[in-house]
């Protein structure tokens, strides 16, 4: 647990000590903003269903730039050397870094609560809890895609493909349901279930189901699982 | 160790070799670049997984001990990776917290590879502000900052300037005193001071393993003797070895007139005088005689030219 803290504040502070942090977020806020009272305003809704919508495909890019250098970077400048030669486990380490990819995301998140607090002013009859339930929605893909950033950052020191494979990667979850017309129809509830647009949805509808939570945690859980071994097959070669 | 192998697909980087180390001894790992030291220092320190055989530290394998292993080793890899974006106080207090040293403790642990290391004035600075030789220490600091049993250092001089060397090398040398430190190079000079025991491994296998004065007088025991002489007739060339025995004629060449011999003979029984008395008997004119010691760095060369590992 320690140790996870430990990697998780390096990391934390390390994002902080470079632009990156910084760039990310406000570029993340931009372009939500950009959108967000673009349309807010023409449609003149009162709840923030625009606003999720454009956040998971913001998230598209984001996620996977916040996460590209996780670990690519170590493997990149040799540090990975350290970390594998100290005592600490490969699933301490993915997970603190994971966190921390996980903590920008969040941060990001937060930074859209302006548009809530706006709302809050201008619009009528806020519905409080389809809010709620949008921002633990959007939470838990941002986990999820978090989790595949990590992953995809594992299997290469350079930044760049950990950011392509990324991007590549969460458009699969995300399209999946839109596939669903490809695949025969044995497989589409299997399909269906894997997309992550289908358990999004029935949280932004306020329904908080067990099963949509279990999903979320075990996509978390094996992109992680996989990251850990990515790194555990590098002192097999 | 025993039987330790590693083999990268088909190359065998690692072939085999076996070698133990004790407590309080500073052992030096030899060879050109491509011999297998890394891969070797890699495989004690966990990095790398053998292909066959394993390591042992204090009776714990490090197949299945890799985190009790760890904490008793100090390691520094050969380029010395350090997070460059992090100040000093902040990588060795991130390395100290993962060894669980904290607080209190991490101050005087702190204290102490600063006066070592000579770090005093850049705790502060931000690493990749820092010169190559104060990057070098901070590494070191860093493995040494949970006051390890066990160093491994991987060319922890190489790329130093000469004043550098000599400061790290004295650094080594006293921390040996009190533990095990297995440091490599590819510079027979870097280390022949600085360590009790030297190992050379070339293509992969151990070819030499012994103190420097067991090295030389294994592989020196023998000294080369050229002698210039006149009026050495082939007949009496020929007679030396059974007039004297411990003398090993290799061969002859003419020059200006005059012949060249070379003889070897083992260092124990010097046949100079003997030699003398011959060639004067023989009616030979003796114009020079040269005994010739092949030094550290000749052996290390000739165990280390490529095909050359039994030479
Ligand atoms: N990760 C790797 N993949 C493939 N070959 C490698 C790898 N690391 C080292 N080698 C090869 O193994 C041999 C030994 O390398 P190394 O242990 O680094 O030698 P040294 O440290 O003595 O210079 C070299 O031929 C090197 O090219
Ligand atoms: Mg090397």
């Amino acid at each position: 647990m320690r140790n996870i803290k430990t990697i998780f504040l390096r990391e934390i502070r390390a994002y902080f000590n470079s632009p990156m942090a910084y760039i990310f977020l406000v570029i993340f806020a931009i372009i939500n903003g950009y959108f967000f009272t673009n349309t807010f305003f023409l449609i003149n809704q009162s709840d923030l269903r625009i606003l999720f919508g454009i956040i998971p495909i913001v998230y598209l890019f984001f996620i996977p730039a916040v996460s590209m250098g996780l670990i690519a970077g170590e493997q990149n400048t040799g540090t990975i050397e350290i970390i594998t030669t100290l005592p600490i486990t490969n699933s301490e380490f993915v997970i603190g870094k994971f966190l921390a990819a996980f903590t920008l995301i969040l941060l990001g998140l937060a930074a859209t609560v302006v548009h809530f607090i706006t709302l809050v002013y201008v619009g009528t009859n806020v519905d409080y809890g389809a809010i709620f339930s949008g921002y633990f929605g959007l939470a838990l893909i941002g986990a999820a895609y978090a989790s595949i950033g990590t992953f995809t950052s594992s299997i290469t020191e350079n930044q760049v493909v950990a950011f392509i494979l990324g991007v590549f990667v969460v458009l699969v979850f995300y399209l999946m349901d839109k596939m669903l017309l490809f695949v025969p129809s044995g497989l589409s509830g299997f399909i269906q279930y894997l997309s992550v647009e289908y358990h999004l949805s029935n949280i932004s509808r306020g329904v908080i189901d067990s099963r949509n939570l279990i999903y979320f945690a075990s996509v978390v859980g094996f992109f992680l699982f996989l990251t850990v071994q990515s790194i555990e097959v590098r002192k097999w070669r | 160790m025993t039987d330790l192998s590693k083999n990268f697909g088909s190359l065998e980087a690692v072939k085999s070799i076996d070698f133990e180390i004790n407590d309080g001894e500073i052992v030096g790992f030899l060879g050109v670049n491509g011999a297998g030291k890394t891969t070797t220092l890699r495989m004690i320190t966990g990095f790398l997984v053998p292909t066959g055989g394993t390591v042992y530290v204090d009776d714990l394998n490090i197949l299945d001990h890799a985190y009790e292993i760890q904490k008793q080793i100090g390691y520094l890899a050969e380029l010395n990776p350090l997070y460059s974006e992090m100040s000093v106080y902040d990588f060795l207090e991130f390395i100290a917290d993962i060894r669980k040293i904290r607080g209190k403790q991490f101050k005087e642990a702190l204290a102490r590879v600063v006066e070592q290391c000579g770090l005093k004035g850049v705790v502060h600075r931000t690493i990749s502000n820092c010169s190559k030789g104060f990057r070098q220490r901070i590494g070191l600091a860093s493995t040494m900052i949970h006051d390890p049993d066990i160093l491994i250092l991987d060319e922890p001089v190489t790329g130093l300037d000469p004043n550098q060397i000599v400061e790290i090398r004295g650094l080594i040398k006293e921390l040996g005193k009190e533990k095990l430190v297995l440091m490599s190079s590819h510079i027979l000079q870097e280390i022949q001071v600085t360590v009790d025991r030297i190992i050379i491994i070339h293509e992969g296998e151990i070819v030499a393993d012994g103190t420097n004065e067991e090295l030389m007088s294994n592989f020196m025991g023998n000294v080369h003797l050229t002698m210039e002489v006149k009026d050495a007739t082939i007949d009496s060339v020929s007679n030396i070895e059974s007039a004297i025995p411990s003398v090993k004629f290799l061969n002859s060449e003419p020059k200006n007139g005059h012949q060249i011999l070379h003889l070897e003979y083992s260092r124990e029984d010097d046949p100079r005088e003997e030699l003398f008395k011959f060639a004067v008997d023989s009616k030979w004119i003796i114009l020079s005689m040269n005994p010739h010691t092949a030094n550290l760095e000749d052996i290390f060369r000739s165990l280390t030219v490529t095909g050359g590992a039994n030479a």
